[in-house]
């Protein structure tokens, strides 16, 4: 396979076939954990290790799985770096974990990441799958960091914490709120089908 | 009594789970475009949710815990609730294929529903839940989901005839949209 | 390249109990990594609400904690001691379920006398950017109760008459965390107080 084909595989994730803007999965994190830039980049980088973890063993041993059970296999061995994350997270990052709450867990669940494991590693070697796994998981965390930077700025006038002083009181709430995801993340979603319409005629 | 009201109050209006919490996003979108296939995947939804919850409740209280287990949570839970989706499959498959049919690829998705799982963790993490209360729990969610589903259904299907201009079609309006019934589901609260 | 394993119930079931057990042994392993870090930071947490709602301790509350009644419940209680053992202040930590979202837990530190010296919201659900201003990182709304005595300020929220300013479009909140110091207070004055001999 050629260098640019790898750089493809790297790069696809990121706006071409973004998991969150384009694919539109793994919507109830991008949503549930994305009320400011920090968490968005908490959760995308944990989601990132299960990825790429999960890509690597299935990867490995994707001719040892039958047919039959592959799936309950993939899911097994997800929940396993899943339970990992949550327990190091736990123990070292308290203050990130407490954010993130239920959403730790059921980053078993997030379709992104068994789908990477059942369309490509389960079909792919070692090293593609990592590339896989690591342009998906970075294209998802960049996903998260903008939609929750969208929602810190315009719902409490700050950016990874740091005050914007750009509303006189608190910032327009609902963008922190359950409604102001859904309606944020519908407009950045138009706006990243115009960018890539733009590059495909180009 | 009162107790069971406000559980119920609170997961179907107060503390919505797809508008509220944000679990079952996926199915919330995908099937949704139509009012009878949302009908459908809200039943297979309420019967797995609450059965799921049921047996990992027990699993948590009478295993887990006991043994001091509870780090291998999140693996037992997801393999209850893969076994039970891929049961009720066979189930539908035999006894409605039309049903089914409808259903198509969104039933195994169930299994990656985050709101199954989401609830089944919730009750087995809540202290003061009890099996009949986390049994409530769980039907009271999928009543939730339901009427999330249904109700979105039914305005995306107005949207269909609605002009929407050329770059919001699709997921962008129907995200706004949600985004507006979250608005209006926030005026229930503090209700419970 | 290898040949994929064929399913066959053998297969299948051995397959999948190898890859069950490989998890569960490498999380076993994991879990007994990280117990003590999670203890810790468990435990971390609640040192840093007493050292805030107490003055400076000299003993171990955390392990000296005991059970109080109240209302047909319980609440941890928490002496606090100086260097000759003498009880300098009182953590109780206290709950509502008339919060906005479900319920919420606040450690209120009291005054052998049963002044408030200070109060700390400990776990909640509360509406960001409403609600939980009653956290101590995000406003200092929650200050207003220091040096208040419940049996001689009315320590409700002054749209129920009483001496604490609400947060802004959150009363709910507001009056449950004034609900939660009540307990608190309560607990301290019938179950504590009498038994300290103070």
């Amino acid at each position: 396979m050629s260098n640019t084909n790898k750089l493809s595989i790297l790069t696809k994730g990121f706006l071409k076939e973004n998991a969150v803007f384009v694919m539109l999965l793994g919507m109830c994190p991008a949503l549930g954990t994305t009320t400011s830039a920090v968490n968005g980049m908490g959760m995308g980088l944990a989601t990132m290790f299960v990825l790429v973890m999960s890509n690597i063993v299935v990867s490995l041993i994707k001719n040892l799985i039958p047919d039959k059970v592959r799936i309950p296999s993939y899911i097994v061995i997800i929940a396993t770096f899943v339970t990992i994350v949550d327990l190091s997270m736990h123990a070292y990052i308290p203050s990130l974990y407490k954010a993130l709450g239920l959403f730790i867990p059921l980053i078993v669940v997030n379709c992104v990441v068994l789908g990477r494991a059942e369309a490509f590693a389960s079909k792919n070697n070692v090293l593609d799958s990592i590339l896989d796994g690591l342009g998906m998981g970075l294209g998802f965390t960049l996903a998260l960091v903008i939609l929750g930077g969208v929602r810190e700025i315009l719902g409490s006038g700050s950016i990874f914490g740091i005050d914007l002083h750009i509303f006189p009181g608190d910032g327009m709430l609902v963008f922190v709120l359950a409604p102001g995801a859904f309606i944020a993340l519908g407009y950045i979603i138009a706006i990243t089908n115009k960018i890539n319409k733009k590059f495909q005629k180009a | 009594m009162a107790q069971y009201f406000l559980i119920f109050i609170s997961a179907i209006f107060v503390n919505n789970i797809v508008l509220a919490k944000f679990l079952g996003i996926c199915p919330f979108l995908g099937v949704s475009k139509k009012t009878s296939t949302a009908i459908g995947m809200t039943g297979a939804v309420t019967f797995v949710m609450t059965i799921a919850t049921i047996v990992t409740w027990l699993l948590q209280k009478y295993v887990l815990v006991k043994y001091d287990l509870v780090f291998l949570q999140t693996v037992t839970f997801i393999l209850v609730i893969a076994s039970l989706v891929q049961m009720v499959e066979i189930i539908l498959k035999k006894v409605s294929p039309s049903l089914y049919a409808a259903l198509g690829i969104f039933l195994p998705l169930i299994t990656t529903n985050c709101a199954v799982l989401g609830v089944a963790l919730l009750s087995a993490g809540n202290a003061d839940f009890g099996l009949l209360q986390s049994t409530m729990f769980a039907i009271a969610n999928a009543i939730g989901f339901g009427l999330a589903i249904i109700i979105f259904s039914g305005l995306r299907e107005h949207l269909e005839f609605a002009d929407v201009p050329e770059g919001m079609k699709g997921a962008p309006v129907a995200l706004i949209v949600a985004g507006i019934l979250a608005l209006a589901f926030m005026g229930f609260a503090g209700l419970a | 390249m290898a040949t994929k394993m064929k399913s066959t119930i053998l297969s299948m079931s051995l397959v999948l109990l190898v890859i069950a057990s490989l998890s569960s042994g490498l999380l076993a392993y994991v879990y007994s990594l990280t117990k003590d870090a999670i203890d810790l930071a468990n435990k971390q947490k609640k040192i840093e609400a007493l050292t805030q709602v107490m003055p400076e301790f000299y003993n171990s509350p955390i392990d000296e904690a005991y059970k109080i009644a109240s209302d047909g419940d319980s609440l941890n209680c928490y002496l606090g001691k100086d260097a000759n053992g003498e009880v300098i202040g009182i953590a109780i930590e206290t709950y509502t379920d008339k919060a906005f979202s479900g319920k919420f837990t606040v450690m209120v530190g009291l005054q052998p006398d049963g002044v408030i010296y200070n109060t700390i919201m400990l776990e909640h659900q509360e509406t960001p950017g409403l609600g939980d201003k009653a956290e101590k990182n995000k406003s200092d709304w929650s200050n207003q109760y220091n040096g208040k005595n419940p049996s001689t300020n009315n320590i409700a929220v002054t749209k129920d008459g009483g001496e604490i300013d609400g947060i802004t479009a959150a009363t709910i909140s507001s009056r449950a965390y004034s609900d939660a110091v009540q307990r608190a207070y309560n607990a301290y004055m019938n179950e504590v107080k009498p038994n300290l001999g103070l």
